[in-house]
């Protein structure tokens, strides 16, 4: 933000400056719930991308916008921000890319300000150290629609003179007035001279005179928003406000595993039925066993949830755009605040109980660095759902059932629900840890804004599912498909005659009986750790491995696999496995996430070795107390 | 008052005594009104709330509250902005009779 950095923008050159270059850059910045990111979908559509830069975790997404035959534009959605004062990691990376200072990123041409129409005075103050970097800039007022409705008015033409830059007046959910962005854009709009005085830039209350100064004379405010209020009379109720942010929990939970399980079922179907296809067309049966064993099987189990990660996301957008994850976030502070987290953390650790790796996408929303970490962190503690067969299959084969509580809690649910507590008790205990040492956080206060309730639009929904498909289609198509590649070498080499050999004979076995001194305290033989090895492609992996290595076809219900199970564990052993996968980060998929969203192999590297001494000496501590007893 | 003075300043690092009588965010009751004197707090974090327009010589409104009491939400120039008690304390409000003359 140094006077240097003015001197060279092309303020006063003319937007298509004569000789053919490449796409113009615009950066769209605004405060938060501006409505930057709807105008952002919208002028992009589907063609945008997230993009990432070494050492920034702050989502940026980058877009072209078709302006005429040929000639496009870029886009780069910043961070929502109100000051440029390097405060938070949005406003420093939001102030690096304005100056030309991210690697990898222009120094934008223009630059296109958001500001909600109906919070104008206080927008305003968001505009004024932007402004004054001096790039050439449209000043978008958003949300129109709703600031006629609610009877407020705007003076575009005197805002402008005072502004010196053009302003206009549109509403980018409805797609009204976008004409005027598209001729910014194609630099078909007079620019002006901004007028503001360079020292309010980092002058907090000097910039708030200066706007309120600005919004009294060109903006009339609309009246409060009477929907919000009556909405927040019922969500923030004290005794109804808790029933219903209960019952959104339970919904969102409980259509996670409903709803989401007939689509994974027809989607594990097509999977298989395709990849038999596939193996029957090829000619070698080492390369049949490749595609079918190896991919198919491989990319196939991390690919059944993608139905649920898109429910989860779907609600989760729901719940944002339409203003009520704020108040659930709300709600859920003061308890989260006993283990040292906030209220934010709270969504994205419930959906980790489907899966950790929409969870740890999820903790987006968490602003603060420390707190966003410490909720990726224990985030794999909550039970997803890809350790049920696995608990499944161990309870199933060990645990007689018999009545507890009559016909309403039996031994082997008790046992199920004792793991999911443990993993929950693990998860606490944790963030209590990390929070009162490694990131202990610098007391940042805990702030969070209110956005009026608004309807979400389609069009951002459907951007958003497909976002987060892409994302995790692509993770599925390289480093998994990777991993999955591998252990199929592992499990099907040496090859004996050109053919897959028994498992027994295979690499794999091989690793396993290396690692059996290691995991023979914990009462494992070498096929349980061959389990293991294979259970970090995804958790359930271990339940066809152990299958594969007893000579079956096998699902966590099998009565031969359970049979196998007890001739190899004795009840001490299973209970230490049950233990072990309670606690132990078996999944390449999450580690991957967490390595992408934290900008670095130091927070999964981390988590992995925590997470997995964790698991050893809980096993291991269960594993002697049980053999006591058992 | 100083008793509950005491209650709500209990565990945040105050760096100076407050004067008896001052008041601060959480005294307000809902719907109750004040203006805010000064904020006692580091400079990044007095930075990021006042960019939120709480800022000495804004008047805020305290609005509803999460089950329990806490955080509550605060309105200021047409936002509503939630704040735990232990950040709300380190916004003083002007005594009211400063606030009248105003």
């Amino acid at each position: 933000m140094s006077r240097r950095e003015c001197d060279s923008c092309p303020l006063a050159a003319p937007p298509a400056d004569g000789h053919p270059r490449k796409a113009r850059v615009f950066a769209i910045i605004g405060p938060p719930n501006s409505g930057k990111s709807t105008l952002f979908n919208r002028l992009t559509g589907l063609r945008q991308k997230v993009a990432n830069y070494p050492g920034v975790t702050v989502e940026q997404r980058v877009g072209k916008v078709r302006l005429a035959r040929d000639h496009e534009a870029t886009i780069i959605d910043l961070p929502g921000i109100y000051s440029l004062t390097p405060c938070s990691e949005d406003e420093r990376v939001a102030q690096r890319v304005l100056t030309g200072r991210m690697p990898g990123l222009p120094r934008p041409d223009a630059v296109v300000l958001v500001l909600d129409s109906n919070s104008l005075s206080r927008h305003l103050m968001a505009a004024a150290p932007v402004l004054a970097l001096g790039l050439p800039a449209l000043v978008v007022l958003n949300m129109a629609d709703e600031l006629r409705s609610r009877g407020g008015q705007v003076d575009v033409a005197a805002l402008s003179e005072h502004l010196g830059a053009p302003v206009a007046l549109i509403s980018a959910a409805r797609g009204e007035g976008l004409q005027a962005v598209y001729d910014f854009l194609q630099g078909r709009l007079p620019l002006g001279s901004p007028r503001i005085d360079r020292a309010l830039l980092n002058d907090i209350p000097r910039c708030r005179q200066w706007a309120l100064h600005l919004g009294d004379r060109a903006w009339q405010p609309p009246a409060p928003p009477v929907w919000t209020q009556r909405l927040d009379g019922l969500f923030l109720h004290p005794v109804l406000g808790p029933l219903i942010f209960l019952g959104v929990v339970v919904a969102v939970f409980q259509s996670i595993f409903l709803c989401a399980r007939p689509m994974m079922d027809a989607l594990q179907a097509a999977l298989n039925f395709s990849g038999q296809l596939v193996a029957q067309a090829m000619p070698h049966p080492a390369l049949r066993s490749l595609v079918a064993d190896g991919v198919w099987r491989g990319v196939g189990s991390v690919l059944v949830f993608l139905p649920q990660i898109l429910l989860l996301f779907l609600f989760m957008g729901i719940l944002e755009d339409s203003g009520y994850l704020a108040r659930a976030a709300l709600i859920a502070d003061r308890t989260m605040a006993r283990v040292g987290l906030q209220g934010k953390s709270f969504i994205p650790l419930i959906s980790a109980y489907a899966c950790a790796v929409p969870a740890v996408l999820a903790t987006r929303t968490i602003e603060n660095r420390r707190d966003r970490i410490a909720t990726i962190l224990i985030s794999p503690l909550m039970t997803c759902s890809a350790r049920l067969p696995v608990y499944t299959l161990i309870i199933a084969a060990f645990l007689p059932e018999r009545p507890l509580l009559g016909p309403l809690l039996g031994t082997r649910a008790a046992a199920l629900l004792g793991l999911y507590v443990l993993g929950f008790l693990a998860a606490i205990a944790t963030a209590g840890l990390l929070k009162s040492s490694v990131l202990k956080s610098e007391r940042t206060p805990f702030v969070l804004e209110m956005p009026p309730y608004r309807w979400p639009t389609l069009r951002s929904l459907g951007l958003l599912l497909v976002d987060r498909a892409k994302i995790f289609l692509r993770r599925a198509g390289t480093i998994i498909l990777a991993v999955t590649v591998l252990l199929w070498g592992l499990a099907a080499l040496p090859l004996r005659e050109g053919r897959r050999p028994p498992i027994q004979q295979s690499y794999a076995a091989a690793l396993g009986h290396a690692l059996e001194p290691v995991i023979r305290p914990l009462g494992f033989d070498w096929k349980i750790g061959v389990g293991l090895i294979s259970s970090l492609a995804a958790r359930e992996v271990i339940v066809s491995t152990l299958g594969a290595l007893n000579g079956m076809e096998a699902d966590a219900a099998s009565p031969e696999l359970q049979q196998a199970l007890r001739r190899e564990l004795t009840p001490a052993s299973a209970l230490a496995l049950l233990i072990f996968f309670a606690f132990a980060m078996q999944c390449i998929s999450t580690m991957a996430v967490v390595r992408r969203e934290t900008g670095g192999w130091k927070w999964p590297l981390i988590q992995f070795v925590y997470l997995e001494l964790l698991a050893y000496a809980a096993a291991f501590a269960a594993y002697r107390l049980a053999s006591l007893w058992l | 008052m100083e008793l509950l003075q005491a209650i709500f300043n209990n565990g945040t690092a105050m760096r100076a005594p407050a004067p008896p009588g001052e008041l601060s965010l959480p005294d307000l009751e809902e719907g109750g009104q004040g203006v805010i004197e000064r904020l006692d707090l580091p400079e990044e974090a007095a930075h990021r709330l006042m960019a939120l327009g709480l800022l000495p010589g804004a008047r805020v409104r305290a609005g509803r509250c999460a089950p329990g009491g806490d955080p509550r939400i605060y309105h200021v120039d047409g936002a509503q902005i939630a704040l735990r008690r232990e950040t709300a304390a380190h916004l003083k409000l002007r005594s009211p009779a400063a606030d009248d003359a105003l």
